[in-house]
């Protein structure tokens, strides 16, 4: 371990995964995320569906004003919940890798609890098509959309 | 880095700006330049941002917010060259493409600018760099919604003034 806590060298996706499956318990592949941790993201899973959280949180916020969050906090949450999605599903070995991701805002980000699912569209063998929703208060108002690609190996 | 503040004359305000952005102060992005056609933000590195514990690289959604704050913020400064207002513009969309991964240890820039300013919308592009922006780590395309200048409130407005409240 660095004095980060961060593990050093090669991280064990393959077992990280099938450790987070037995357990039922996807939360721990986020603490080896520092990122995942700054913004304060979460994520359960009801049957074969994750979902993946953002608990509100005055450091996420852009617009003091409204106030909002930031959309590069709601792009960088929505990134985060893709890629632990293919970890899930893919059996990967890795982390994937962003190739491009494109969000669409709908509505203004509030400072409440954001709440986020994706759905793997294509999965190739070296390109991953994911699309993600994101919402607030009611799943069916979504405040973005986006989709993402990345590349697997 | 070497940059000239006095020699662009939007850069007080740009800074005013970003520094009124939680998130921002949170990521300690630093307003270099700014002027009528450009914006330049620095991202320093930290190790709190790391997406790929492996490598270090930070997080692809670090690299978003920068874009996404550097976009805005052109939008900011062109508005307020052309009509001496401020206007405070939601995105509408923003697309990044990753080049490559941004080396560890080392600062990010965001460079962007405002291309065109219609009555409703306003439209950027954006180029993350580190050593040369001839070596870009993303590049980025967006759009923003122009709202009335009436919408921002006005301690937001003596904050962006650098008035005294």
């Amino acid at each position: 371990m660095s004095e980060t806590g961060i593990p050093s060298g090669q991280l064990n996706v393959k077992d990280l995964v099938k450790k987070a499956n037995e357990l039922n318990d996807f939360s721990h592949l986020l603490e080896h995320v520092p990122y995942a941790q700054f913004i304060g993201m979460q994520v359960s899973r009801f049957g074969d569906e994750l979902v993946f959280q953002l608990p509100a949180k005055d450091d996420n916020i852009g617009n003091p004003t409204l106030p909002a969050l930031h959309g590069g906090v709601i792009a960088g949450f929505m990134e985060m919940s893709a890629i632990l999605q293919l970890m899930v599903f893919m059996q990967a070995t890795k982390v994937p890798k962003v190739v491009d991701f494109s969000i669409d805002y709908l509505r203004a980000g509030h400072l409440k609890d954001s709440f986020a699912e994706c759905k793997i569209t294509r999965q190739g063998r070296r390109v991953a098509n994911v699309s993600i929703n994101c919402w607030q208060t009611n799943r069916k108002a979504l405040i973005a959309t986006a989709r993402a690609h990345f590349l697997i190996e | 880095m070497k940059t000239n503040p006095e020699f662009f004359p939007l850069t007080d305000l740009a800074s005013r700006f970003v520094d009124q952005l939680v998130q921002c102060r949170r990521l300690k992005l630093g307003v270099l330049e700014a002027s009528e056609h450009h914006v330049l933000i620095e991202l320093p590195y930290n190790k709190a941002l790391i997406g790929y514990p492996e490598t270090g690289v930070i997080h692809g959604g670090v690299i978003t917010t920068l874009m996404d704050t550097a976009s805005g913020t052109a939008v900011v400064c062109s508005i307020f060259d052309k009509y001496k207002s401020l206007e405070l513009s939601p995105t509408l969309d923003l697309r990044v493409d990753y080049m490559k991964p941004a080396e560890p240890n080392k600062s990010v820039y965001g460079f962007a600018e405002c291309y065109k300013l219609s009555s409703s919308v306003a439209f950027t592009r954006a180029i993350a760099y580190q050593d040369s922006i001839d070596d870009p780590i993303a590049h980025a395309v967006g759009s923003f919604m122009r709202i009335s200048p009436d919408m921002v409130g006005e301690p937001f407005r003596r904050a962006l003034m650098g008035e005294e409240s």
